[in-house]
C-alpha cells in the first residue's frame, strides 16, 4: 500500500528528522547558554516598560544600557533591576528607567536574601505581562468563535506597504473586503539592523512602516472592525526578525498579532546578523510566539531568490526540517508552523511546473499538519505583466493541488511597481478562479508511483538527508559559515549585533525565560 | 522608414490598449469618463472593452483605440549608459579574466547617517528591484560596514581589505551633509593613497546629482533607482575592462 501521495520511505523521513534534531541540538544548547540585549529588553517590555525618551530611544534601551554598564549583561537584567525596585530606588519601572537614564541610580547584583526578594518581585511583574499575552490569545480564540474563521484554505495572504500606517489601514480594510484572510504590513527595510524598537505611529517610512507597538495596536483595532463587518476573523501579520526579534515578538503577543515572520536563519543569511545573536534571539521569540498562539512564517522562499530553485530545492527542505525542530523545541505546535517555500523555478525550464508540484507536494507530505506558507514567483517576474499573471495562475494551481495552508497572493506587477489597487483586484480574481475552478482537486490528484513527480520528490529528500548528514558532521554554525544556505557565507564570530551577546553567569536569572519554559 | 505608429493587425492602424482605474463607482458615467480620458490621451475612437467595479468606489477599465500620433525614430533621443550593462555571470567572468582574483568592495554610510537602505539595497544579497545585491556576485568580495562609519574608519578598512572600490551611501541631506561628507571622504582617500593606487570612489543617494562627480572628487555618482547590476557593471567597466586585443 502506498504511503501518502509520494510513497515516501518512513525510515528516510525519520532519519531526516533525527538528523535535523542532531544538527539543531548544539545550537539550542548554545542559545540556552547565552543571553542578548534584546532578550533582556523584551523581559523589561513584558514587565510593562513602554515609551521612549525625548530622542526616541526606548526606556527599555536606556535602562538596559545603564544596568549593563554597572553590572554587565551576563547576569540578566531582572536581578539588578528588581533589586533596585525592592530597595525603593524608584516607585515603579518607568521611573527607575528615567532615573537610571539621568544617572541617579546605581545597580548591583544582589545576593542571598536580597537576590531572592528581587527574583520574586521580578517573576511577579513579568508574570503579569505573560498573563496579558495569555488573555490576548484567549481573546483571539473568542473572536474567531464569534466572527467565524477564514472560509477555506489556503488562507489568502495580502500585503500592504504604503509606509504610512494611516494609509495602510484603509488599504488593509479594503483588501479584507476583497477577500484577504491575512493582512501583512510590510516593515521598513532599515528596521532589521536597528538595535531598538522605534516608538509610535509611522507616518513616513522607507518602503514600509516600522514594527512598533502603536502601529500593531492601530492595525489590529482596524482589522477587528473589518472582522465584525465581514463576519470572519481577519488575521494580522508582521515581522519578528532583525536585531530586536525578542522584543517585537513580545509586542506582537501583547497586541494580538496572529502571525509573525520568524525564521531561524534569515537574519544571519540575508542581513548579516551574527549567528549566535540570531539563534539566542530566535529561541526566545519562538517561545513567546508559542505562548501567544501566533503562527510563525519561516523564510525558506528567500533562499530560492538567491540560489537556483532546482539545484537548491533540498536546502529548502533542510531548512524546513531545522525550522521545525527549533520551533517544536521552543514549544510551538504543528498548527503554528507556517513553513515557507516558493514557486521560483525558471519557467523556461522544461517540466518546471512538474518540478514545482514535486517540491510543494514533498513539503506537504513531510509536514502534514503544518499550515505551510506558499510564496509566489518573484525572481522570474520580468515586467511582462501578461506572462506574470499566467505564472501566478500556475502558482495558485500548485497551491490548490498540494493543499497549502497560507497562500501569499502573487502580483503580476511584481518587480514593476508596488501593487496598485487594480493589480490586487486582478491577482485576487486569479486566486479565486483557480481555487473555485479546482475545488477539492487535490483529492483526485495522485502522482503516478515512480513517475516524474514522485521520483523528483524522493530525490530531493535523499539530497536533504545527505546535506543534513554533512551538517551534523560539520556543525550547523560551520555549515552557515560555508555558504550552505542561499549561498551566503556567515561565520559565527562576525556579523552585526555580536556585541549584544553575553554568556550567562551562574547567577543569571530571567523570569520570562523561566515562565516560558514552564507549561502554560 | 523612420515614421512609425502603433501596429495592431494592419500597418498604420495605430491601435493601442490601455488599462487604468478611476476613483468612481461603476456606472454609465464611469464608462463615459473612461472614454473621455482615452480621447484626451489621443485615442480616437476609444472602445471600453472591459469595466469592472473594484469595491464601491473604484472602477477598472480596459480600453482599445486608435491613436493618430506619428513617431520619427530618427528624431528619438536617448541617453546611453557609457558602459555596458552586464549580467552577474558576465561580471564574474570579466573579473576572473581581468583581475585573476576577487574584486574587493568596501562600503558603508558615513557621518551620522543611519540609513542603510541604499547601501544594503546595493550590497546585501537581498538586493533591490528584483536584482540581487553585490554579495551575490561570486567574484566580488563585499565588506559592508553599515551605518555611521567615520571617514578614518572607512579609509583604514579600505586599506586593510586592499579595496579596489569604495561605495558610500548618503541619504540624509540636512544642511548638505551628503555633499560635505562626500568631499571629506574623497579628500581623505586622496591624502591616504597615491593617486594611481587609490580605490575607485563611488557615492550614491537619492539627492545627488549625477553630474557632480568631479566637483565631489569621486569617480561616479549614482542616484535614485540605481540597481546593483548597474554598480557591478560600472566596477567591471573601470577596474576589469575586457582585453583590448582579445
Amino acid at each position: 500500500m502506498a504511503r501518502g501521495k509520494l510513497d515516501l520511505d518512513p525510515v528516510t523521513v525519520r532519519k531526516a528528522r533525527s538528523l535535523a534534531r542532531k544538527a539543531g541540538k548544539p545550537i539550542v544548547d548554545l542559545a540556552r547558554q547565552h543571553t542578548t540585549v534584546s532578550v533582556e529588553r523584551a523581559t523589561l517590555r513584558m514587565a510593562g516598560l513602554e515609551g521612549a525618551d525625548g530622542d526616541g530611544i526606548p526606556w527599555a534601551n536606556r535602562l538596559l544600557d545603564v544596568v549593563r554598564a554597572d553590572v554587565g549583561l551576563e547576569h540578566g537584567i531582572a536581578l539588578p533591576v528588581w533589586d533596585a525596585l525592592v530597595r525603593h530606588e524608584a516607585e515603579d519601572l518607568a521611573t527607575l528607567a528615567q532615573k537610571a537614564g539621568a544617572g541617579s541610580v546605581t545597580f548591583r547584583l544582589p545576593e542571598g536574601r536580597d537576590a531572592m526578594r528581587a527574583r520574586a518581585a521580578a517573576r511577579k511583574q513579568v508574570g503579569a505581562g505573560i498573563k496579558r499575552i495569555d488573555s490576548r490569545r484567549r481573546e483571539r480564540e473568542r473572536l474567531i468563535r464569534k466572527h467565524g474563521d477564514a472560509p477555506r484554505t489556503p488562507w489568502i495572504y495580502l500585503i500592504v506597504a504604503t509606509g504610512d500606517i494611516m494609509e495602510d489601514i484603509p488599504q488593509a480594510q479594503q483588501a479584507a473586503r476583497e477577500g484577504a484572510d491575512v493582512i501583512a504590513v510590510i516593515r521598513s527595510t532599515g528596521q532589521s539592523l536597528l538595535d531598538y524598537v522605534p516608538e509610535g505611529a509611522t507616518r513616513e517610512g522607507f518602503a514600509g512602516t516600522y514594527a512598533t507597538q502603536e502601529n500593531f495596536r492601530l492595525m489590529r483595532a482596524a482589522l477587528d472592525e473589518s472582522s465584525a463587518e465581514l463576519g470572519r476573523y481577519v488575521r494580522l501579520t508582521n515581522y519578528a526578525s532583525g536585531l530586536c526579534m525578542p522584543e517585537i515578538a513580545t509586542l506582537a503577543g501583547l497586541e494580538r498579532l496572529d502571525m509573525m515572520l520568524n525564521d531561524s536563519m534569515y537574519g544571519i543569511l540575508f542581513r548579516d546578523i551574527n549567528p549566535v545573536r540570531t539563534f539566542v534571539d530566535q529561541r526566545f521569540s519562538r517561545q513567546v510566539h508559542a505562548r501567544a498562539g501566533i503562527i510563525i512564517n519561516t523564510g525558506e522562499d528567500n533562499y530560492l531568490t538567491t540560489a537556483d530553485a532546482v539545484e537548491a530545492a533540498h536546502t529548502v527542505t533542510t531548512s524546513q526540517l531545522l525550522n521545525e525542530y527549533f520551533a517544536k523545541e521552543a514549544g510551538l505546535e504543528d498548527w503554528q508552523l507556517g513553513l515557507g517555500h516558493a514557486f521560483e523555478i525558471d519557467p523556461d525550464l522544461p517540466n518546471s511546473f512538474r518540478l514545482e508540484l514535486a517540491h510543494a507536494l514533498l513539503a506537504r507530505e513531510l509536514f502534514p499538519n503544518a499550515p505551510l506558507k506558499w510564496m509566489p514567483p518573484t525572481r522570474h517576474m520580468t515586467g511582462d505583466v501578461f506572462r506574470g499573471n499566467l505564472l501566478d495562475g500556475f502558482f495558485n494551481l500548485v497551491g490548490s493541488l498540494t493543499g497549502q495552508g497560507i497562500l501569499l497572493v502573487g502580483m503580476m506587477t511584481e518587480a514593476v511597481v508596488t501593487p496598485w489597487l487594480s493589480d490586487r483586484d486582478i491577482a485576487l480574481q486569479n486566486v479565486r478562479y483557480v481555487l473555485d475552478a479546482t475545488g477539492d482537486l487535490h483529492e483526485d490528484f495522485r502522482p503516478a508511483p515512480d513517475g516524474f513527480i514522485a521520483t523528483r520528490a524522493k530525490q530531493v529528500l535523499a539530497e536533504t538527508v545527505d546535506l543534513l548528514d554533512a551538517i551534523v558532521d560539520d556543525g550547523l554554525l560551520n555549515a552557515i559559515a560555508d555558504g550552505t544556505f542561499g549561498l551566503m557565507r556567515r561565520p559565527a564570530d562576525a556579523g552585526r549585533g555580536l556585541d549584544g551577546v553575553a554568556r550567562k553567569s551562574s547567577a543569571y536569572y530571567n523570569p520570562a525565560s523561566e515562565l516560558l519554559e514552564e507549561a502554560p | 522608414m523612420t515614421i512609425v505608429r502603433p501596429y495592431g493587425d494592419t500597418t498604420g492602424d495605430g491601435m493601442v490598449q490601455l488599462s487604468f482605474t478611476l476613483p468612481v463607482a461603476h456606472s454609465k458615467v464611469a464608462e463615459g469618463a473612461a472614454v473621455q480620458l482615452a480621447n484626451k490621451m489621443g485615442m480616437d475612437p476609444a472602445l471600453v472593452v472591459h469595466s469592472k467595479a473594484m469595491g464601491p468606489d473604484f472602477t477598472f477599465f480596459v480600453v482599445y483605440g486608435r491613436v493618430n500620433h506619428l513617431i520619427d525614430t530618427s528624431q528619438v533621443e536617448v541617453v546611453e549608459r557609457d558602459y555596458p550593462l552586464l549580467t552577474p555571470k558576465e561580471v564574474n567572468a570579466a573579473i576572473k579574466r581581468g583581475l585573476r582574483r576577487r574584486l574587493v568592495v568596501v562600503g558603508g554610510c558615513i557621518g551620522t547617517d543611519a540609513h542603510t537602505v541604499g547601501i544594503d539595497a546595493i550590497m546585501n544579497i537581498k538586493g533591490f528591484a528584483g536584482e540581487k545585491g553585490l554579495e551575490y556576485y561570486r567574484e566580488l568580495k563585499v565588506v559592508n560596514l553599515g551605518a555611521q562609519v567615520s571617514v578614518p574608519q572607512l579609509v583604514d578598512r579600505a586599506r586593510a581589505e586592499k579595496a579596489d572600490a569604495v561605495l558610500v551611501s548618503q541619504v540624509v541631506t540636512q544642511r548638505d551633509a551628503h555633499l560635505l561628507n562626500t568631499r571629506e571622504m574623497s579628500a581623505a582617500f586622496r591624502e591616504a593613497y597615491p593617486e594611481d593606487r587609490r580605490p575607485l570612489l563611488i557615492v550614491g543617494g537619492p539627492r545627488f546629482d549625477e553630474t557632480m562627480a568631479g566637483e565631489l572628487g569621486v569617480d561616479r555618482v549614482f542616484t535614485r533607482g540605481t540597481t546593483p547590476g548597474e554598480v557591478a557593471s560600472f566596477l567591471v567597466h573601470r577596474l576589469a575592462p575586457a582585453e583590448v586585443a582579445a
